[in-house]
C-alpha cells in the first residue's frame, strides 16, 4: 500500500509504457493484411525449417482464419511478444552478469528458483493491485515467469565456452567487452537461442492465466469458455496457442540451430 | 648481452592462500607435506632462466611438471605467486592490465596444444583476429591475414571453418594467427602434441624453416625430448616444477645434471645430435712431416700405436704412417716420411653430425681425423666410439666423450675388431 500511494506516477509510467507497447504491435501486426502476414510466416518457417513447416504454417494459420479468432490470436502474439521482448531485454543481460561472476549467479540462482516455482497466482495478485486489471499485469506477470530460462541459459552459454578459447583470446589482449562480444556471445549463441525460446514458449504458457485478469486474446476466448462450459469455443482458442507456440517454437529453434550449419556448409 | 626475456625465482602455488603457502615451502617444507598439510600444490618451484633474443629455448618436461603453468606465467594467463618476469628488461610481472593487454597484443603470441581457434569464425577471420582488437583496419588486416596464411601454405583455405580442416593445417592456422600480429615473442605450448607423428615430423622442419626466415624469440613447451633435442637451441629440463637443467642439446646429453635428466637421454639416438667435436679426442702423439721414419717408429711403439698421424707446419695434417710402412722404411734406409705417408685418410669436420661418421668409421681402417677449413688437426675420433654407439645406450654413456681409449690405436683396433664386427652390419641398415 506504502509503494501503491507514494509511487503512484511510476506505476502509471510503467503502466502506460507496456499497455502502449502491447497496442502498438497489435496494431502493426492487424495493420498488415493477413494474407501478407500469413505468406511472411510461411517464408520465414520455409526458409529457416523446411518444406514441411512451411505447409504446416499455411494450414494452421488458414484455420485459424477460419475459425474466426485471427483477432484473438494477433492479441495474443502481441502480448506474447512484448513479454518476451521484455524479458529478454533484462534476462539477457543479467545472463551475462551472471556468467562473468559467481556472486552475482550466487545472488540470483535463489531469485531465479523463487520466480519459477512460486505459483502465478501469488504474484498475479500483487500485480493487479499495482497496475490493476488489464494487459499490463499480465505481460508483467508473464515477464516475471518467462525471464528464468533466458537468465540461466545465459549464464550456462557463456560459462561453457571452452577455458581455451577464453585463453586464446586473452592471449592476443582482448579487452573485456571485446571478449564478449567476439568470443563468449557468438560461441553462446545456441544457448542463448534456447533461452529465448524457452522464454516464447514460456510467456504463451501464460496466455490463459493472463486472460483471468483481463489480457483478453486467445486466452480470453479459452477463459471464457471454461466459465461458461462451452467446450467447442474452449477448444478454438486452445488450438489457437498450440499453433502460435508450434510455429514460434520451430522458427527460433532453428535460428539457434543456424550458425552450425551455416558453418559445415 | 640483454636478455629477451628473464624469468627471475618465479613461483606459483595453486590454492586458496598461495601466499602463506610460499612462505611454508620457502621456510623448507617439501612440496608433499605442503599438499598434506593445506591442499596447495607447487606449479612452479623458483624457476630462473633467460632466452636470448632469436632462440628457440625449449622447455621439456612430463604432464604435470609444470611446463605449461610456466609459459602461461609469462604472459600472465596464469599470475605468478612470486618472483619476477622481465621481457626486453622491463618487468611485467606488476604490469597494469591496461599495458598488460598492449604487450600481449604486440610482444607475446601463443600458440596452443589444442590449437584453440575460434569456431565461429572463417581462418581468415582468426589469423586475424589479433589485428583487428588492435583496432586496424579491416582491409589492412585482412591483406596481413591473407600474406600469412600464404607463408603457411593456406591461402586456399581462408574462407573456411576450423572444423574443415585437418589437424596439421589447424595448427599452422593456429600458427600464422600468432605470427599474424608480428611479434617479438612466440609462445608455444606443446603445439605439435596433438598431432600424429609424421605431421608432427613435418611441422618440426616448417618451424625450423619459417624461424630462419622471422628470427622470433620462441618459448616452445614439449613433453618429447626428441622434439626438444632436434628444435631447441638451449633446453630447461622440467620436473615437479623444477627446472633440473638448462642447456644446449649437447650439454645435456653429454653431462646430464641429475639422475632424472640421465634417465631421460639414455634413450636418445645421440649420433642424430652429437657432432664430431663432442666425441674428438685429442692424439697422443704425431710426428712431424720432417722426422724420419725411426722417430715415428719409436713414437708409436711408446704409445703403443700401430699407426701414427703426420703433421706438416701449424699443425696441419699431411697423413698418416702405420707402423708396417715405417718398419719397411727403415729396413730400406729411406729417411724421409715423405715417401711412406698414406694422404687419403678418412677426415672430417668437427660440426659433422655422428650419424653421417658410420659409414666412414665403418669402411675406415685408421682413425678419422677432425680437421678445420684450413686442414689443421683438431683431434682424432676412434672408430669404436662412434660405431659402439650403434649398440645402444650404457655402454655408449662411458664411451662418449670421454677419452677412456686416449686414442690408443692398437687397442681400439684389437678391441673393437671382435668387440662391433657382429652387430655392425645390421646396426647400420638399422639406421638407414
Amino acid at each position: 500500500m506504502y509503494l501503491r500511494s507514494n509511487y503512484r506516477d511510476f506505476f502509471r509510467a510503467c503502466s502506460g509504457l507496456i499497455e502502449g507497447a502491447v497496442n502498438n504491435i497489435e496494431a502493426l501486426l492487424s495493420f498488415i493484411p493477413i494474407t501478407v502476414f500469413i505468406l511472411v510466416l510461411v517464408i520465414l518457417a520455409w526458409r529457416l525449417s523446411g518444406r514441411g513447416m512451411a505447409v504446416f504454417t499455411l494450414v494452421s494459420l488458414f484455420l485459424l482464419v477460419s475459425m474466426n479468432i485471427w483477432d484473438e490470436t494477433i492479441r495474443t502474439l502481441a502480448l506474447v511478444l512484448t513479454a518476451t521482448f521484455m524479458a529478454l531485454l533484462s534476462g539477457v543481460p543479467l545472463g551475462i552478469l551472471a556468467s562473468r561472476s559467481d556472486l552475482t549467479e550466487n545472488i540470483l540462482r535463489p531469485i531465479l528458483d523463487f520466480m519459477q516455482t512460486m505459483p502465478i497466482f501469488v504474484y498475479l495478485l500483487p500485480a493487479v493491485m499495482f497496475f490493476s486489471i488489464g494487459v499490463v499485469p499480465a505481460v508483467l506477470a508473464t515477464v516475471v515467469f518467462s525471464m528464468p530460462p533466458a537468465i540461466r541459459l545465459t549464464n550456462l552459454g557463456i560459462r561453457q565456452v571452452p577455458a581455451e578459447m577464453i585463453e586464446a583470446a586473452a592471449s592476443f589482449g582482448s579487452t573485456p567487452l571485446q571478449m564478449l562480444f567476439k568470443i563468449q556471445l557468438p560461441l553462446a549463441l545456441p544457448s542463448i537461442m534456447a533461452g529465448i525460446n524457452q522464454c516464447i514458449m514460456l510467456s504463451l504458457s501464460m496466455v490463459v492465466i493472463a486472460a483471468m485478469i483481463g489480457a483478453g486474446g486467445l486466452g480470453g476466448i479459452v477463459y471464457r469458455a471454461i466459465t461458461r462450459l462451452q467446450i467447442g469455443s474452449g477448444f478454438e482458442g486452445g488450438l489457437g496457442v498450440v499453433i502460435i507456440a508450434i510455429i514460434l517454437d520451430r522458427i527460433t529453434q532453428s535460428v539457434g540451430k543456424e550458425s552450425p550449419e551455416k558453418k559445415a556448409a | 648481452m640483454a636478455s629477451k626475456i628473464r624469468v627471475k625465482n618465479l613461483y606459483k602455488i595453486f590454492g586458496p592462500h598461495p601466499q602463506q603457502a610460499l612462505k611454508m615451502l620457502r621456510s623448507g617444507l617439501s612440496k608433499e607435506n605442503l599438499f598434506k598439510k593445506t591442499g596447495h600444490t607447487v606449479g612452479v618451484h623458483n624457476v630462473s632462466f633467460a632466452v636470448q633474443q632469436g632462440e628457440i629455448f625449449v622447455i621439456m618436461g612430463l604432464s604435470g611438471s609444470g611446463k605449461s603453468t610456466l609459459v602461461r606465467c609469462i604472459n600472465r594467463l596464469i599470475e605468478p605467486t612470486a618472483g619476477e618476469i622481465y621481457v626486453d628488461e622491463k618487468k611485467i610481472t606488476r604490469l597494469p592490465s591496461q599495458e598488460l593487454r598492449q604487450l600481449r597484443q604486440k610482444k607475446l603470441a601463443m600458440v596452443f596444444q589444442r590449437f584453440a581457434l575460434f569456431p565461429h569464425r572463417t581462418i581468415l577471420q582468426n589469423v586475424a583476429y589479433g589485428l583487428e582488437i588492435q583496432g586496424v583496419k579491416k582491409g589492412i588486416s585482412e591483406n596481413r591475414a591473407q600474406a600469412v596464411l600464404k607463408t603457411v601454405g593456406l591461402k586456399e583455405w581462408s574462407a573456411a571453418y576450423p572444423d574443415q580442416l585437418s589437424g596439421g593445417m589447424q595448427q599452422r592456422v593456429g600458427l600464422a594467427r600468432a605470427l599474424a600480429v608480428d611479434p617479438d615473442i612466440l609462445l608455444m605450448d606443446e603445439p605439435f602434441g596433438a598431432l600424429d607423428p609424421l605431421i608432427r615430423k613435418e611441422m618440426q622442419e616448417e618451424l625450423m624453416e619459417l624461424q630462419e626466415k622471422v628470427h622470433k624469440t620462441i618459448i616452445f613447451i614439449t613433453h618429447d625430448l626428441d622434439e626438444a633435442l632436434k628444435l631447441g637451441d638451449r633446453i630447461a629440463i622440467m620436473k615437479d616444477g623444477l627446472i633440473d637443467q638448462t642447456g644446449t642439446p649437447e650439454e645435456i646429453l653429454i653431462h646430464p645434471a641429475t639422475e632424472y635428466v640421465a634417465n631421460f637421454v639414455t634413450d636418445v639416438d645421440r649420433s642424430k645430435i652429437l657432432r664430431a667435436k663432442n666425441i674428438m679426442i685429442r692424439p697422443t702423439a704425431h710426428v712431424s712431416i720432417n722426422d724420419g721414419p725411426r722417430v715415428a717408429l719409436r713414437k708409436m711403439k711408446k704409445e703403443a700405436l700401430s699407426s701414427i698421424f703426420v703433421l706438416g707446419e701449424n699443425r696441419t695434417l699431411c697423413g698418416i704412417v702405420t707402423v708396417e710402412r715405417a718398419v719397411e722404411a727403415v729396413k730400406n734406409k729411406e729417411t724421409g716420411l715423405q715417401q711412406i705417408v698414406q694422404t687419403d685418410i678418412p677426415t672430417t669436420t668437427p660440426e659433422t653430425l655422428i650419424q653421417d661418421l658410420i659409414p666412414v668409421a665403418a669402411a675406415a681402417k685408421v682413425p678419422i681425423a677432425v680437421v678445420n677449413e684450413k686442414k689443421k688437426l683438431l683431434g682424432i675420433i676412434v672408430r669404436v666410439t662412434v660405431l659402439a654407439g650403434l649398440i645402444g645406450g650404457g655402454e655408449n654413456n662411458n664411451n662418449v666423450g670421454s677419452s677412456a681409449e686416449s686414442g690408443n690405436n692398437v687397442k681400439e683396433s684389437a678391441r673393437s675388431m671382435d668387440h662391433i664386427s657382429d652387430p655392425l652390419p645390421t646396426s647400420i641398415t638399422g639406421m638407414g
